[in-house]
């Protein structure tokens, strides 16, 4: 919140020229107040507000609380300190109705995710427009009791209505609550990022396309997605999507996945041609069959684990719009053929990272002149690029530098 | 210098500035730590040139170690070396003084018992090193005794690399290339110390030497030495020579001797691994680079390129990061370190160490690296990935303290600059790459004889399924006697689960470090850190400062 000071510094101004010198402080106007203590950080605030009762009321005024990120972790499973109890107390009594932003930060105890959930409960005042709970390592949300965490989080659902961002990634959300979700918010939801969210059904994300037409960004994994719910996020009342953002998640070997059909896509790009697609894959080789067949629309692709050569040729064939591609490994023979195929096809493509893969040396060359300068990111391991009769490694870096327009180095790993 | 002494001999007087010449002679100590040899050792060198009298000694104390638990592969190495030093000085009239205590206590004894005018010892860049070396310093002052202290540990003067980065250690490995191609050239290895060099140098040793003063036993020292073992890694200076040669023998043999690629039988023990004889110093890696330039002169009649010395300069870029750094080794209060939230559990970590993890290759390196005190860099970035940003999302502090232990070759510097590397906590380059606890292994070994060589419970399983012995058939489980579970644990962690989570972490990590806003994942790692600003300050969780902040606030609050 910015305060324009300019008028209420000409009329500080005229006060201080009026009176002793002793008296200004105390007389600092509340605009201007909370204007200054918005740059200091919190104990500082706090420590001024016991000067006078003046700035004590000021240290109270909604628009300083109105963001809140609750770090909460115990020593036996964290290295980090967490926000002080009473300090949370404190919050929920006096300032629970001025929180908009909140977030939640939780290590891997089920203790954490469960005071969380404790605190959520007991936000029935506040109207709040982001909420994010965040595991920062594993997702001990998914071990607090399914119908503690839905309740705590339906409090939220409920006594807010204008839930704008929402994530809540890693947790036991479930269809019901999200219809909560959508009876409450549909008009102000825009953000939604849900992944690996297991106890969700396509029907559930479904009603929260139908009814929520704000919505631009959503995150889900693969098995959410459906054809329904691309065309109810292109249907004519729902807004342009900004990004969509999809895991495709394997537990274990030889998983199933369903098709998506190409008109599904086709009328997302019709709708909003502007949307991201972003990918990530984490298959096993032989569970790649649904995809990459037809075209679609992909812009971000990221493949977690091995993927063969014959998907990346592939890709190189469907995917016209592809701006990012990350390979984390890919086997031992060479992806010559694929990557001119793709520096062909994908005229977008400005990012592209190679991990355990191999490249010769001459067709790694013409990849990167082929792309020329639209490559701006250009992360590839040491050991991808075999030396051939055309260029040795040393040479390659000058060539590669040459055609980029800047000085290009592949990664490196520290081995010997 | 505080205070001058004066002698009466015979009507004159002597008086000296921290210097007690005249009768009493030249008495020198060298102080051995690491630079275990006779060759390029010009703090020797030097402080035997006008020397009446000189000792070698070596001081068996807590600061070996560093943290207090150091493996027995690494003590037997010691003692090998410390064995073939005192062969060596043998030879030369001499012997090696083992004195056990802390160097604080045992130098001041010392000085004044063998009436020391002179001290000598290798330079020590490591922030520890320099701060021990500050304390003895001062007790020399005050005793009178002058220190003659020469860089050999390292090919350059790792406070001259940081003066010509304008007062910055280099950021990146790139950078330090620069720098150091700027620098002037590495200076030639002084002279090996043979009787010639001696000349009129006395060794005063007494009769009952090998009793007070000789090298103890792993048994002494308080270690099972279990049965008559053949050290996989024979420590001392002779061998170190003897595997130099070896080594320039294979690498002009070799086609592409300065790219090497990896092959299976890489992992296992090499007969010319040089690294842990240039960690305890039984190889001058000056001698080491100028060999390796003499030979890429004479086999391909060139100039050689930066990275023929990669493992020499990688391990000096290592050196220069750390030494102003006492911090170096931790997450919290380290400038270079990125602050990441990394998950506490004792048990995971456990698991890992003891290679009961359950992936047969993660097993597999750290039964090796427990048994034999040296693993190849790739199989320690595989178990390094798997314990932090990979799996377990467990803190490298960990994986560090767990490798000072078991590793032979484990330099302060190295060991933290390889598990921040590793981690992604440092040295800002992609983070994108994942090395899968089966695939990865399987690609490299695919018939799995790493494996079967360490874990001897899987030796017969099917190169099928030996990677991944919980997707085995019952029948085969059954037939090979190893059921998954039982024999062998089942895996630890969900793999795709875990890496999938991880990565997402890692990003947001980056993207707050970097401020990048947009979709793409290799964006996020910031660009140009040299611009000065210490790159962890960008999203950076203070984990000391909250709980007082917060109480404080509190109570405030409450008012």
């Amino acid at each position: 919140m910015k305060v324009d000071v300019n008028p209420i510094c000409s009329s500080v101004e005229k006060k201080v020229a009026s009176e002793s010198p002793d008296s200004n402080w105390a007389r600092l106007p509340q605009e201007l107040l909370l204007h200054i203590f918005q740059y200091l950080p919190l104990l500082d605030r706090a420590y001024a507000s016991q000067v006078c009762r003046g700035w004590n009321q000021a240290f109270h005024m909604p628009e300083l609380w109105r963001c809140f990120e609750f770090e909460l972790n115990q020593p036996a499973s964290s290295y980090l300190k967490a926000t002080h109890p009473d300090l949370i107390k404190q919050i929920i009594k006096r300032h629970s109705n001025h929180l908009q932003y909140v977030s939640f930060k939780v290590d891997s105890s089920t203790e954490s995710a469960e005071a969380a959930c404790d605190i959520l409960s007991q936000l029935v005042n506040c109207s709040l427009k982001t909420l994010g709970l965040i595991s920062t390592a594993r997702p001990s949300f998914m071990e607090v009791p399914k119908s503690h965490f839905i309740s705590a989080l339906t409090v939220v659902f409920v006594n807010s209505k204008s839930l704008s961002s929402l994530k809540i990634d890693d947790t036991p959300v479930d269809d019901p609550s999200l219809k909560v979700l959508v009876a409450n918010n549909s008009d102000t939801l825009k953000l939604l990022k849900m992944s690996s969210c297991p106890h969700v059904s396509p029907a559930g994300i479904l009603c929260v396309a139908d009814q929520c037409h704000g919505l631009r960004e959503l995150a889900l994994n693969y098995h959410l997605l459906s054809d329904e719910l691309l065309l109810a996020l292109s249907s004519e009342k729902h807004v342009h999507l900004e990004h969509l953002r999809i895991d495709v998640v394997s537990e274990n070997p030889g998983q199933h996945f369903h098709t998506i059909k190409k008109s599904s896509w086709d009328a997302m790009v019709r709708h909003s041609p502007k949307f991201n697609l972003v990918m990530y894959f984490f298959l096993y080789e032989d569970e790649f069959g649904p995809f990459f067949i037809e075209e679609i629309p992909v812009t971000h692709l990221y493949f977690g684990r091995s993927v063969s050569k014959e998907v990346l040729g592939r890709v190189g064939l469907h995917c016209p719009r592809l701006v990012e591609l990350v390979v984390c490994a890919n086997g031992l023979r060479p992806l010559d053929e694929e990557l001119i195929r793709i520096a062909k096809h994908c005229t977008q493509l400005s990012a592209i990272g190679l991990g355990e893969c191999e490249v010769s040396c001459s067709a790694f060359v013409e990849f990167v002149k082929m792309c020329g300068r639209r490559l701006s990111q250009l992360s590839i391991m040491e050991e991808v690029l075999i030396p051939d009769h055309k260029y040795t490694l040393d040479e390659i870096h000058w060539e590669v530098s040459k055609h980029l327009g800047r000085v290009w180095f592949p990664d490196m790993m520290p081995t010997w | 210098i505080t205070h001058r002494h004066r002698q009466y001999r015979g009507g004159r007087t002597y008086i000296t500035l921290g210097h007690r010449a005249g009768d009493m002679g030249v008495n020198t100590i060298h102080w051995f730590r690491k630079g275990l040899r006779l060759h390029d050792n010009p703090s020797l060198r030097d402080s035997i040139q006008g020397a009446d009298t000189l000792r070698c000694v070596y001081i068996l104390d807590p600061w070996f170690a560093g943290s207090c638990s150091v493996g027995i592969n690494r003590w037997r190495f010691l003692l090998h070396c410390l064995k073939d030093l005192d062969n060596s000085l043998r030879k030369l009239n001499s012997r090696l003084f083992i004195i056990r205590g802390q160097p604080t206590d045992v130098f001041p004894r010392l000085f004044k018992k063998w009436q020391i005018t002179h001290m000598s010892y290798e330079y020590d860049s490591e922030p520890f090193g320099k701060e021990r070396d500050a304390a003895i310093q001062k007790l020399a002052c005050k005793a009178g005794v002058e220190t003659i202290v020469r860089i050999s540990h390292t090919l350059y003067d790792p406070s001259k690399i940081i003066e010509l980065n304008g007062g910055h250690h280099p950021l990146t490995y790139k950078r330090f290339q620069d720098v150091i191609n700027r620098m002037d050239p590495v200076q030639l290895p002084a002279e090996t110390i043979t009787l010639e060099v001696m000349k009129k140098c006395a060794m005063p040793i007494s009769e009952d030497h090998d009793e007070r003063f000789g090298v103890p036993t792993l048994e002494e020292l308080g270690f099972d030495a279990e049965g008559p073992e053949i050290a996989v890694w024979p420590g001392g200076e002779t061998e170190a020579l003897m595997r130099l040669e070896l080594h320039l023998e294979k690498m002009a043999s070799m086609e592409n001797c300065e790219h090497p690629r990896m092959t299976a039988r890489s992992l296992l023990v090499s007969p010319t691994g040089l690294t842990p004889y240039l960690h305890f110093g039984c190889l001058s890696c000056r001698l080491f680079y100028f060999k390796l330039t003499d030979l890429y002169r004479k086999v391909k009649n060139d100039t050689p390129p930066f990275y023929l010395y990669g493992q020499l300069m990688l391990r000096e870029f290592f050196y220069t990061t750390a030494t102003n750094n006492p911090h170096f080794d931790k997450m919290d209060g380290n400038p270079v370190c990125i602050q990441i939230p990394w998950d506490r559990n004792p048990k995971a970590l456990a698991k890992w160490a003891e290679g009961k993890t359950g992936f047969p290759w993660i097993d597999a390196i750290m039964t090796q690296l427990r048994q034999e005190g040296w693993i190849h860099q790739v199989a320690w970035s595989a178990v390094a990935c798997f314990l932090t940003r990979g799996n377990l999302w467990i803190s490298w502090e960990e994986g560090m303290k767990a490798f000072e232990e078991m590793l032979i070759d484990s330099d302060w510097s190295v060991n933290a600059s390889c598990w921040m590397w590793f981690s992604c906590s440092s040295f800002l380059e992609s983070f994108f790459e994942s090395y899968c606890p089966v695939e990865f292994g399987r690609r490299l070994d695919p018939n799995g004889d790493y494996i079967r060589h360490y874990l001897p419970l899987l030796r017969s399983f099917p190169a099928r399924y030996i990677y991944d012995p919980w997707n085995a058939p019952e029948e085969v489980q059954k037939a090979e006697k190893c059921i998954i579970g039982v024999h062998y644990p089942k895996p630890m962690v969900n793999h795709t689960m875990a890496s999938c989570i991880n990565m997402e972490r890692m990003k947001q990590i980056y993207q707050q470090l970097s401020g990048h806003r947009g979709l793409g994942l290799l964006a996020t790692v910031p660009v140009n850190p040299n611009s000065g600003a210490s790159t962890s300050q960008v999203g950076r969780v203070n984990p000391g400062a909250n709980q007082v902040r917060d109480l404080k606030l509190s109570l405030l609050l409450c008012k």
